[in-house]
């Protein structure tokens, strides 16, 4: 509540009195119109500049291959065309030259679908089980293993990429192998090998640590008194109380999880297997020039991306800033 | 707990293990050849190129989308109506599954019917349409602008966060005596904002030294080796040419230059805690 005489115009009394402290800090009397038209003139062409390509992979997926390499641009398709997403969807029956150029499969999305889920609720589940053990059980050896698992979060993914791959084509019993893991192909080209890896994340367990450790135990021993089983508080007292950051940790894992392009790209050979990254990728390195099809494709890939920031858009913001802060 | 430490802890183990083998994925034969992958590394012009290439890629890119996130979260902290919309336009790159991007630059790119040539050749900046990505001066420089554009919502956010925890009364004490906004921002905004600062430099230098997605979508490491990146470089080792020991041996030159950084980083977090 701001006093009387501060709010009337002309009376000059403001030095005088100390401002309220809500006041300065909103600053909206400080930004004037000259200042917020500058504002305006700078974000305004780099906004412009941001959103063009986005604007032009939407209006391109809906034009036909003429207009794409037209000598000038169009914004607006003038012969809006469904093709791109038919092909893609195989939907109707394709062309002879769409079945040349070889054409987009619906099943890549299933796809990813299916693999960002699953990677996104297992690794939910076993990190914040991960978390819980390290937050509020005591074990022997514990802050040594859990020193180990933070420092493998320093080992860039890639020096462990060759060996998980060679750890995957010998997974013993599976794909062909024997006992010992030889012989055949194990998990790889399987959806095993592209979840497998992904279930638990370092930076996930240390996160929910952290959370977790803001618990008060009394809280766990009232339960245990009651006669809660471990598994029991973990379940319906510790979870439900740690919602905001499990939900952070799952969009993060799923737009990583939907996004991932390596991994895929080196253990998936089957054409009907990959995920939408990789087969849009190998589209545009193998040449087939069906760009109609191509934004098409890459518009259907962005949208759940979009869709799912759009819901989360505060747990996104408050992530970043969460893991951005610690730094 | 037990996927965990077989996908992280024996893969490392693992990886140090065949650092020393030339181990073929095709060939049954993986002879041990001690330090043998080592010493080629050393001598590997290409290797070398891939490592300025990486670094070239990194000294550029990561500088630059924190400068232009740090402008830009300076401008979207002011208080006005459309801060929201810009603040989502800037961020949709991020959001954006890289690999589309990399795609839709690639067309934006193309040399005869690419966006950027026809707006650049309309207002008469080039005479004539330039090969951006196999041009061998350009084809960095053209990377390096897409994923700045991918990554500076990014540093915007964190820059965003480290600027709404700046204490208000600092500002109104600064402008009690006197300083004006430009004072203000140099000697309170960025002095507080240091560990945020800190935290997007490492982690830039980090995510940019593993450079793959765009270079395998858009240049494939050419033109002439202009745009092979370490990891690019590994790959190549790996699962083209077969050989996991000497593709390790590379993998783990770039851990060793990592932990040079990580270790850089922890110096740095600790002294912006004792200040």
């Amino acid at each position: 509540m701001s006093g009387v005489v501060d709010e009337t115009p002309g009376v000059p009394a403001v030095a005088v009195v100390p401002r309220p402290a809500k006041k300065p800090r909103e600053g909206n009397n400080q930004f004037s119109l000259r200042q917020k038209l500058l504002t305006y003139l700078v974000l305004a062409p780099m906004a412009i500049l941001f959103l063009a390509p986005f604007a032009w992979l939407v209006s391109a997926a809906f034009q036909p291959m003429g207009e794409i390499f037209s000598s000038t641009p169009h914004w607006i398709p003038e012969h809006p065309t469904l093709a791109g997403f038919k092909g893609f969807l195989n939907v109707g029956t394709l062309t002879k030259a769409q079945q040349g150029q070889g054409h987009g499969d619906w099943r890549w999305f299933v796809n990813s679908a299916f693999v960002a889920i699953s990677i996104t609720v297992l690794q939910t589940f076993f990190n914040a089980l991960c978390a819980y053990t390290f937050a509020k059980r005591n074990f022997p050896g514990r802050n040594v293993i859990f020193v180990a698992f933070l420092g493998t979060m320093m080992v860039p993914g890639q020096v462990t990429l060759i060996p998980n791959y060679l750890i995957i084509q010998h997974i013993p019993f599976f794909g062909g192998n024997d006992w010992l893991g030889n012989g055949g192909h194990g998990w790889l080209d399987s959806y095993f090998g592209l979840i497998m890896p992904g279930v638990v994340s370092a930076f996930g367990i240390f996160l929910l640590r952290q959370y977790m450790m803001s618990i008060p135990d009394q809280l766990l021993e009232a339960a245990r008194i009651d006669g809660a089983s471990e598994f029991r508080i973990f379940w319906s007292v510790v979870l439900p109380l740690c919602v905001p950051a499990l939900a952070a940790n799952a969009i993060f894992t799923f737009q990583g999880a939907w996004e991932d392009f390596f991994w895929p790209l080196i253990i998936m050979s089957s054409p009907e297997k990959i995920t939408a990254p990789v087969g849009l990728a190998l589209f545009v390195v193998q040449n087939r020039t069906s760009w109609t099809l191509l934004f098409a494709g890459s518009v259907i890939a962005t949208l759940p991306m979009i869709i799912v920031f759009i819901i989360f858009q505060r747990q996104f913001v408050q992530g970043i800033a969460v893991t951005g802060v610690k730094g | 707990m037990l996927v965990f430490s077989v996908f992280t802890l024996v893969a490392v183990i693992f990886a140090i293990y065949l650092t020393f083998h030339r181990w073929s994925i095709i060939e049954p034969e993986k002879p041990f050849v001690g330090l043998d992958n080592y010493r080629d590394m050393v001598g590997d012009e290409r290797f070398r190129e891939s490592v300025l290439n990486t670094a070239y890629f990194s000294g550029v890119s990561v500088p630059a989308s924190m400068a232009i996130g740090l402008v830009l979260a300076l401008l979207l902290n002011l208080p006005f109506r459309m801060r929201a919309v810009f603040r989502t336009a800037f961020y949709l790159p991020v959001v954006t599954p890289f690999v589309v991007s990399a795609i839709l630059w690639k067309w934006l790119y193309n040399g005869d019917y690419g966006l950027f040539n026809y707006y650049l050749t309309k207002g008469h900046i080039i005479d004539q349409p330039l090969l951006w990505l196999s041009d061998k001066n350009l084809a960095m420089p053209a990377v390096i602008l897409m994923s700045v554009w991918s990554g500076v919502g990014f540093s915007m956010v964190v820059y965003l966060a480290g600027l709404q925890a700046i204490p208000q009364d600092l500002y109104e004490s600064a402008r009690m005596d006197g300083a004006g906004p430009l004072r203000r921002l140099w000697h309170i905004t960025i002095p507080m904002l240091r560990p945020t600062t800190v935290f997007l430099l490492v982690l830039g230098i980090i995510s940019s030294l593993q450079v793959f997605t765009q270079i395998f979508v858009m240049t494939n490491g050419g033109p002439v080796n202009k745009t092979t990146t370490m990891v690019y470089y590994m790959y190549l080792w790996a699962f083209k040419y077969y050989d996991m020991g000497y593709a390790s041996t590379l993998a783990f030159a770039l851990f060793v230059i990592l932990l040079f950084f990580t270790a850089f980083q922890l110096r740095l977090a600790r002294r912006a805690d004792l200040s």
